[in-house]
């Protein structure tokens, strides 16, 4: 199920108030996103744990309803 | 812990570099896999792959084990370094080569 790039932006603004989020298609079918997140949230954390935060904040729909996300986070 | 995650704890300590992925390395069944393959390949490192989808209880307890919820899954020493766009962004920028480099891992330039 295709997810739009407002609904995601929107999820992970709700999680990290101060991100910036820069949303963009790979493929234009509403279902493949690339995504930059920086967030001053992500200071001193690993990559690994900042994505996790990302996909925490999609409240679980990452790998099911959003199938494909290209992720990039920073700290700010 | 359950069996499965047992297992996957055996695999990845039984093997310096782990890949996760959906098809072989051979036949990768998905892009994101297919780049992995890749970028290990680059790196010129040897890898024991699993193929998640001819195990759907491998395919779910890895997502579990790593509480991550995408495949492919690339563990390097037993610990768990991330999925495609990490990997992608440490080959592009060096820091996947010092990883190996500094976890001991054998490469050969290709």
């Amino acid at each position: 199920m295709p997810m739009p790039a407002h609904e995601i932006e929107a999820l992970i603004k709700a999680a990290f108030p101060d991100a910036e989020v820069t949303i963009s298609a790979l493929a234009d079918d509403n279902d493949h996103w690339q995504a930059v997140v920086k967030s001053a949230a992500f200071q001193g954390k690993s990559r690994v744990a900042q994505h996790q935060m990302v996909y925490a904040a999609l409240n679980g729909k990452m790998g099911g309803e959003l199938h494909a996300l290209m992720l990039q986070t920073m700290a700010k | 812990m359950t069996a499965i995650a047992d297992r996957i704890a055996a695999d990845i300590a039984a093997n310096d570099v782990v890949l996760f992925m959906k098809g072989t390395p051979v036949f990768p069944q998905c892009g994101f896999s297919a780049a992995v393959v890749q970028i290990l390949t680059e790196e010129g490192v040897k890898f024991q792959a699993y193929d998640v989808l001819k195990d759907p209880e491998l395919r779910d307890g890895i997502k579990v084990f790593s509480n991550w919820p995408t495949i492919p899954q690339v563990y390097v020493k037993g610990e768990f370094i991330g999925g495609c766009d990490i990997l992608r962004e440490m080959h592009a920028n060096g820091e996947l080569k010092a990883l190996l480099a500094e976890k001991g891992i054998v490469t050969a330039a290709v």
